[in-house]
């Protein structure tokens, strides 16, 4: 308020004077005569001032018809329909998350199932496995074994013709020896000492 | 553009004058009345061409007239609450409106209307009118218990209702003279400092530049101002939302 005060003083003879004239109050002018002839806000007697509010009322109650009943809905729409999208998207964003995880989900036990499944065919076919095995290692044994004992039949006939045929080049021997030395031929005498020779040696 | 006569004439900047010729005198149409009709038609293209390409990802001019959309929106239900957005409308007009005549009288030889005491209190006595018609729709007789709060001695009655009357009553006055007192201060300070600019130039050599002091002070000055036709739009919108916040909520 001290600036408009400025307005009224006389025109200062120097520039100083003025400046300092301009930062002080104008302490004895009253505010009525400032509203007289200084301030034109102040200046109701104007016809001008009144005609400027009813014009305000004009403008102002356009403006407010203009904004409420067009231009503020038409902007409410665009960020209401902007809230809705982010709304929807979020909505579609979550309905996809789940149906993801219920194919996880899925994916999950139709893995442990296979999984499941497998085991029991390894351990099935590995039991089935070990039975053949089993059965045949027993038949192997057994055809072993057969042959095992044919073999040895084999080896002892083969062995008392052996020990036969020993007998008879011993007696043969014997009588030999005992012609030769005694010239005595007792072919009886000499078998049964052999006979007995060989059992003593337990050979027979 | 201020020292005719080497005066300080700080004051006819706010002198009305009439608008558009012998049309406008005849139907005493004044350039701050032209003022008006500038900032509304301004404000209204703003947000007609900001908010017509209606894209879900704003471009700047759309991202503009959403800021401001948005700004008055969570003031006014911040303070009056979700019932509140019925007087959106309203409070968006008046913020507009006091925003765009502050910062359009802030363009070169262009009218400040909002520095009239008859524009500023205009406006203040429609908020005056619209939420005490509020209230009454709202509370009926009801709204009489505004003046004496609930649970007070009755004793107190003949000190707290005049006093809650007259603060009633004071709050156009309030409203209206502090954003017309902001905006004549601040205007008065530039044309004041402008023309030291133009006095302290005339002083011979060293002129020049001790006239660069005012001028820096008028540069700062100009910055503040804007700052301040914002914080009065600002502070007249919230005003309004809290006597309306009263209005429908009675304390």
């Amino acid at each position: 308020m001290r600036s408009l005060r400025t307005q009224m003083m006389k025109p200062a003879h120097t520039l100083t004077a003025r400046l300092a004239l301009a930062t002080l109050a104008m302490a004895a002018s009253t505010t009525a005569a400032l509203a007289a002839d200084g301030m034109p806000q102040l200046d109701f007697g104007n016809p001008m001032m009144l005609a400027q509010v009813v014009w305000l009322l004009i403008i102002f109650g356009v403006f407010y018809y203009v904004l409420s009943g067009i231009v503020l809905p038409k902007a409410a729409s665009v960020l209401e329909e902007r809230r809705s999208r982010i709304e929807g998207d979020l909505e579609a964003a979550r309905a996809a998350k789940a149906e993801a995880d219920a194919a996880m989900a899925a994916h999950q036990a139709a893995t442990a199932r296979a999984r499941a499944e497998s085991q029991a065919a390894i351990t099935a076919a590995m039991e089935a496995a070990q039975a053949e095995a089993a059965a045949r290692t027993a038949a192997l044994n057994e055809r072993l074994a057969q042959q095992i004992s044919s073999a040895e039949a084999r080896i002892a006939t083969a062995r008392d013709a052996a020990m036969g045929a020993l007998r008879e080049v011993a007696t043969d021997t014997a009588n030999a020896l005992v012609h030769r030395l005694t010239g005595i031929s007792n072919e009886a005498a000499v078998a049964a000492a052999v006979q007995r020779e060989l059992a003593a040696q337990g050979k027979a | 553009m201020a020292a005719e006569g080497k005066t300080i004439d700080a004051l006819s900047q706010f002198e009305l004058t009439h608008a558009f010729g012998p049309i406008g005198a005849a139907v005493n149409f004044t350039q701050s009345n032209a003022h008006m009709l500038a900032a509304c038609v301004v404000v209204v293209l703003i947000m007609a061409m900001g908010m017509a390409p209606r894209a879900v990802v704003p471009g700047r001019f759309q991202a503009l007239a959403e800021t401001f959309y948005e700004f008055v929106e969570n003031l006014v239900t911040g303070q009056v609450g979700h019932e509140g957005k019925r007087y959106f409308p309203f409070v968006f007009a008046l913020f507009m409106f006091v925003l765009f005549g502050n910062v359009i009288g802030l363009l070169p030889y262009a009218f400040t209307y909002t520095s009239h005491i008859a524009v500023t209190f205009g406006l203040a006595f429609l908020v005056f009118l619209v939420t005490t018609v509020v209230a009454i729709a709202l509370h009926g007789k009801k709204f009489l218990g505004y003046f004496f709060p609930e649970g007070a001695p009755l004793w107190l009655a003949p000190i707290i209702v005049p006093v809650e009357v007259v603060s009633y009553l004071s709050r156009p006055i309030s409203l209206s003279v502090r954003l017309f007192a902001n905006m004549v201060a601040g205007h008065v300070l530039l044309k004041v400092f402008a023309t030291f600019v133009v006095l302290l130039g005339g002083l011979g050599i060293v002129g020049p530049f001790i006239a660069t002091l005012p001028l820096a002070v008028n540069v700062l000055l100009v910055g503040f101002e804007f700052l301040v036709a914002f914080l009065q739009a600002y502070v007249f919108a919230i005003l309004t939302s809290i006597y309306l916040h009263d209005a429908v909520h009675l304390h």
